[in-house]
């Protein structure tokens, strides 16, 4: 095969496939151009024409535009959580695995209590304190998701804390910075990665299981399970509506499959 | 002495561990229900009193008496001290919109959803364990690929997704079933469906291994040595090595089955606590956040405590090896 031995073909797709929502994500409110807020209610509900490449929605708005819009929002509140979650995540588990005792005790008592209470919940009761913010969704994410890195990066940095590398390293006299810099970070780095990936796609579904059910973002902000609620009364006219905001999360999960699939089978 | 090594074996430290999450659980979402209500916008006082006599019927002087009563107007530090007290008497309060005592509107709606929480884990064992063992009995054949498509295409779908679209498949197009709530024959059907499907297709899988590596044993073969067939062999000597990741990986997907409980409660009207929790917020029913929050965490928190026993139950190697 073409494709470099170390990425098994599916896994690069999958890897593609992320990237280029990432892209429509990061660029599409950009390249599409129009507002996702303005309404006609001369074109309401249009199929899928060279207008609008997505149709328009009750309200005439651009569903393409709109869609772009809650991708934008939805991946980066969602890496945003996952990147701030991951940070004190791999901190913590690091500092588990190095000070061990009374310290790692605490840390893993932490866990255990935040693991009692189901993510999805942590992030609903977060939101119910501010209800319809950005901000409150972001911590209850970030609250729900470090204890998997903690976890991770624990259990990855103690057989190499207890390795005869770190221990020659040591014994070179090479300071606690340059320990993390040159033995945990590299020994995490791939197991992160696909970490990144996963968490961010889990936040990107919590959003909008959270929009479709009514408690998460409010209207008129456009995301993605906001869309499904307001398009599903129309899926017989108008199919296609529904049909974009399922797509997309449904492109996201296949993605995120494929990146995981093949790291769970070949470590 | 039997005491001292009960408590240091697997069954001790697991109901210690739970125990400590369980306190976390009620300190962590009552100071959240607490701090909601303060941080709400309009008197505390008034609004309680709104509830509790009609909104037409508040005065000034109910809105004091109220104050006086609840002791609203104490200092945040005596207040929180105070709400914690009365939390861990078990006074959940009353309902501010219905009025109706928290406890009581609690464990009516547990019952829906435990009553949900079974028929979907029934569901789900009854389709997922046949499969798997079929397909781990025979590697490669047709069951073996169906649970494996089974797997790739209702795995990934997140539950609200799958509940559209078995709403839309089952009950709008063909019309067999009601599309929600539990007052029509049936109306248990979707919502269980929709979170049995996903969890019956990792079963299946789990499962397959499970078999597949209990007919790989040396007890195994010797059964059939002496004459059994692979499904006698399988219900006689295998379960107990079958049954372990089953369970285990039962136990892994509570967090699914209490998340999609959440979320498929809501969208079926299924009258159960996460129904309950996601109109209280609505509402900003503080009271009934508070009891169905605690509520919902502590059965997730039962779940896991079972399974953790079962396991223990089904392996008792495990219990030194934890605590080591």
């Amino acid at each position: 095969m073409a494709f470099p031995s170390k990425l098994s073909r599916r896994r690069l797709a999958g890897f593609s496939l992320v990237f280029l929502l990432a892209v429509f994500a990061a660029a599409g409110p950009v390249l599409v151009g129009v507002d996702p807020a303005r309404q006609n209610l001369y074109a309401s509900l249009q199929p899928p024409g060279a207008n609008h490449w997505l149709g328009t929605d009750l309200f005439g708005r651009s569903v393409l535009a709109r869609l772009a819009h809650a991708a934008q929002l939805s991946l980066g509140l969602a890496l945003l959580a996952a990147l701030s979650a991951a940070v004190p995540g791999v901190l913590l588990g690091m500092a588990a695995a190095w000070r061990g005792g009374a310290t790692e005790r605490a840390l893993v008592l932490l866990s255990d209590a935040v693991m009692s209470l189901p993510g999805l919940l942590l992030v609903l009761l977060l939101a119910a304190l501010a209800p319809g913010q950005a901000a409150a969704l972001y911590l209850g994410l970030s609250l729900a998701l470090w204890v998997e890195y903690f976890r991770v990066s624990r259990a990855v940095c103690r057989p190499v804390l207890a390795g005869d590398a770190v221990q020659a390293s040591r014994l070179l006299g090479f300071g606690a910075f340059y320990l993390v810099r040159r033995h945990l970070l590299p020994a995490l780095a791939p197991t992160l990665s696909t970490m990144l990936i996963f968490s961010t796609a889990q936040a990107v579904l919590a959003l909008a299981a959270l929009g479709f059910i009514g408690v998460g973002l409010r209207p008129p902000t456009p995301e993605l399970g906001l869309m499904m609620t307001e398009f599903l009364p129309h899926y017989e006219e108008a199919p296609w509506l529904l049909a974009a905001p399922v797509t997309l999360v449904m492109l996201l999960v296949l993605g995120m499959m494929w990146v995981a699939d093949d790291g769970r089978s070949h470590g | 002495m039997k005491g001292l090594v009960f408590a240091e074996t697997g069954l001790g430290a697991l109901l210690a561990r739970r125990a400590v999450q369980a306190l976390v659980l009620a300190l962590f979402v009552g100071t959240l229900c607490f701090f909601m209500a303060r941080v709400l916008p309009g008197d505390l006082a008034t609004r309680i009193a709104a509830g509790r006599y009609g909104h037409d019927l508040v005065s000034n002087a109910a809105a004091e008496a109220v104050r006086a009563e609840l002791a609203l107007d104490l200092p945040l530090m005596q207040a929180l001290l105070r709400w914690w007290g009365d939390l861990a008497r078990g006074e959940l309060g009353l309902s501010l919109v219905t009025g109706v005592p928290v406890w009581d509107e609690v464990t009516h709606q547990l019952g829906a959803t435990v009553h949900l929480a079974l028929a979907a884990a029934g569901l789900a064992a009854l389709a997922g364990l046949p499969l798997g063992i079929w397909a781990g009995l025979r590697p490669g054949g047709w069951a073996d690929q169906a649970t494996v498509v089974m797997a790739v295409v209702v795995r990934g779908m997140p539950p609200f997704l799958l509940a559209l679209v078995l709403m839309l498949l089952l009950a709008v197009q063909l019309g067999m079933l009601p599309v929600a709530g539990d007052a029509h024959d049936g109306g248990l059907v979707l919502p269980a469906l929709t979170l049995a499907l996903p969890l019956a297709a990792g079963l299946a899988r789990v499962t397959r291994h499970a078999t597949r590596e209990a007919v790989l044993t040396p007890s195994h073969e010797f059964a059939c040595t002496k004459g059994l067939s692979d499904l006698q062999a399988l219900l006689r000597h295998d379960l107990r090595h079958l049954a372990l990741p089953v369970v285990a990986y039962l136990g892994v997907q509570t967090v699914f089955l209490a998340e999609g409980a959440l979320v498929v409660e809501t969208l079926f009207a299924w009258p159960g606590i996460g129904h309950a929790l996601v109109h209280a917020i609505f509402g900003r029913d503080i009271p009934m956040i508070q009891g169905t929050a605690l509520c919902m965490g502590l059965l997730f928190l039962v779940f896991n405590l079972s399974v953790d026993g079962v396991c223990l139950a089904l392996d008792p190697r495990q219990a030194g090896r934890s605590t080591s």
